[in-house]
């Protein structure tokens, strides 16, 4: 029933399904990183038409996308300093 | 005559009959005959006001039909229908007689063309609303509604509040542009924000919304903050001040988003980021960012509805949405994984779903206005939302680390539901032009240019990439057992204490009052007996000889006083 049981849960041989070998997971990893390449590679053959030079910068929009979501992340992870509570925190 | 009863009415009025039917198959029959009969009769209605009534010297408009009330309300139909079908399984007919009046009074708001129509459906939508939380039927569902009530009818009340001196000042009730310059101006945007969540007006949002039924929240996502929306671009479209309020609203929830385990309170915080894309619209105030925020509006209830509804039936089946506890599913509810991840690819604005083709009108019209900063948060948010909830909540539900829970598939009326709301994400996102027609205003909009296409999809796959490496180097912070504190955290904690203290200081000061009384009457009452009681000098039995004398003595002395 607790967290930790899940945890220590092993999916039975006989309900693996294509997803559950770690190399094809692996592979799935592999075309993502082959897209944004791909994605990077293609940006200064894009014609960008805004009015702001940021954007003309090249790869601005991956950039900013990684960076944005790391700098989200970690930021969320220093919140739970201070603004995490227990589940019943509000009904003592 | 038909033009002079407003759609929300049929609904309404529809609802009160649903606990006298008898039978699952005919009630349920009945409820999606409703929404499907106002629509309808919507369609047959002439554009312009209607349903005149002259009302202790008010002028109400109860219909005005023009293309700003007809694009909300034809979503707020189509939701209506989307929750019927999804709640057909459910047998407590409290639910669904709530969320029927809740989502008529809801369309009822929208076709308002007064300020008194406008307040009443606002406070029916309050009211009913509450039932879809309580309907959860334990203690803590019942104190969040008891919040969410008070918070509901407190916006209702300023704006009433608003209206009044409105009238006052300018002698109407008319419901249009009002602008932030007068008192009644500012008070009724206070009373709209607090129904659209706006920043440290938000938490009633994520407090409530994740407490009420597996059905409830599917119904309370679609409405409330959406005619708030509806009401801030009919009454304060170009307002400056929303551009900031909105562009706070995309970041500040995603933070939260990211770490918050119970997954239907994750969809609650990213519910309120989409909700800043619309201010930020409804602020810029263009053309372009007003269709923009119709039509994001019109996306958003979908796909948000969508992912309710995959959380919902997870909920449903397995008892809980609680990020910590899940993963894996997929191998029992491969459709709801599916549903999930089109409402995923929707929400996430991927092209070729519906937030791309909604989205981008802000965006555009941000960056067309030079909104640097603003463009700037946006394009943030929208990695964000990517991120958390694009990327966290079906991975977190569906996959991850198998939990080793095994339940069955959603029932076959959720599965429907969700199928509709995920063929209408895909195919806005695909052939949106049906939805540009209906928007306000005539603007040409071409979302698929190469441009476009290729930077979003930048955008979203470096964040996907970032999600990535995150995970496999363990710094993503794990789904915990845990709740987050929010700004509830001040009525909560301290308020509760305040009101603790004010309780005990009211009770003292009873005591205090209520001691003084009784002194005070005590001694009142033994002077009087001093005085008056069978010892005193005045209740005394005089002999009638004194009397005799004191009459002699009066008499004498007025006989003398009159020779004088």
């Amino acid at each position: 029933m607790s967290a930790d049981h899940n945890h220590k849960f092993e999916t039975p041989p006989h309900e693996r399904t294509w997803i559950d070998d770690p190399k094809n997971v692996d592979k799935i990893v592999y075309t993502l990183y082959a897209v944004c390449a791909l994605l990077i590679l293609i940006d200064p053959l894009i014609h960008k038409h805004g009015p702001f030079a940021i954007e003309h910068v090249w790869g601005f929009y991956a950039l900013y996308g990684f960076i944005g979501c790391v700098f989200l992340v970690l930021a969320a992870k220093l919140m739970r300093v201070f603004l995490m509570r227990p589940e019943g925190y509000y009904d003592r | 005559m038909t033009g002079e009863l407003n759609p929300g009415l049929i609904i309404i009025l529809g609802a009160l009959l649903v606990p006298l039917l008898p039978g699952r198959v005919l009630r349920g029959a009945y409820m999606l005959l409703l929404p499907i009969a106002a629509f309808a009769y919507l369609l047959g209605l002439p554009m312009g006001e209607a349903g005149q009534i002259e009302f202790m010297n008010l002028s109400l408009v109860t219909l005005r039909v023009d293309k700003l009330s007809f694009v909300f309300g034809t979503i707020f139909l189509i939701a209506t229908l989307l929750g019927v079908i999804y709640a057909l399984h459910v047998g407590d007919w409290v639910q669904h007689t709530a969320g029927l009046i809740y989502s008529g009074s809801a369309i009822g708001a929208v076709f308002a063309g007064d300020f008194v129509t406008l307040f009443i459906f606002w406070e029916i939508t309050a009211i009913s609303s509450v039932f879809l939380v309580w309907a959860s039927r334990n203690s803590s569902a019942m104190a969040a509604g008891l919040r969410y009530l008070v918070i509901q009818v407190g916006s209702g009340v300023i704006l009433l509040a608003g209206v009044l001196i409105h009238y006052q000042q300018t002698g109407s009730i008319a419901f249009n542009a009002m602008g932030t310059e007068t008192l009644a101006g500012k008070l009724i945007l206070i009373a709209f924000g607090i129904k659209c969540a706006f920043p440290l007006l938000h938490n009633w949002l994520q407090d409530a919304y994740p407490q009420a039924t597996v059905t409830g929240t599917v119904i309370l996502s679609a409405f409330t903050t959406k005619l708030a929306v509806y009401a801030l671009a009919r009454g304060y479209a170009g307002t400056e001040i929303l551009i900031p309020i909105g562009a706070v609203m995309t970041a500040f929830p995603i933070f939260y988003a990211v770490i918050e385990n119970d997954l239907r309170r994750v969809l609650a915080y990213s519910l309120n980021n989409q909700l800043g894309f619309m201010v930020v619209g409804i602020g810029i105030g263009t053309e372009l960012a007003l269709n923009g925020t119709a039509a994001h509006a019109f996306c958003h209830i979908l796909y948000k509805a969508l992912l309710f509804m995959a959380m919902g039936a997870v909920l449903y089946r397995v008892g809980t949405v609680k990020g910590s506890e899940l993963g894996g599913l997929y191998r029992s509810m491969p459709w709801t994984t599916v549903f999930c991840i089109v409402g995923a690819a929707s929400i996430s604005a991927f092209p070729l779903f519906s937030g791309f083709i909604s989205k981008s009108l802000i965006i555009s019209a941000a960056m067309k206005e030079g909104y640097y900063w603003v463009w700037l948060t946006l394009l943030f948010a929208s990695a964000g939302v990517f991120h958390h909830s694009g990327i966290k909540i079906p991975y977190f539900a569906f996959f991850a680390h198998d939990s080793g829970k095994r339940c069955e598939e959603a029932p076959m009326n959720m599965l429907i539901a969700m199928a509709i709301a995920a063929a209408f994400c895909i195919g806005l996102g695909v052939y949106p032009d049906p939805l540009y027609a209906l928007l306000p205003y005539d603007v040409k909009y071409d979302a698929y240019s190469l441009e476009h296409v290729v930077t979003q999809l930048q955008l979203l796959m470096f964040s996907a990439l970032a999600f990535t490496v995150l995970m496999r180097t363990g710094i993503y912070p794990p789904e915990l057992k845990s709740i987050n504190l929010d700004t509830d955290w001040f009525y909560r904690v301290p308020g509760s204490h305040l009101a603790q203290v004010a309780n005990q200081f009211r009770s003292v000061t009873w005591q205090w009052v209520a001691d003084g009384t009784v002194k005070l009457a005590t001694k009142v009452h033994n002077a009087l007996y001093q005085h008056h009681g069978p010892e005193g000098w005045f209740g005394r039995t005089w002999p009638t000889g004194t009397m005799a004398f004191w009459t002699t003595v009066t008499l004498g002395a007025v006989v003398i006083l009159s020779y004088l």
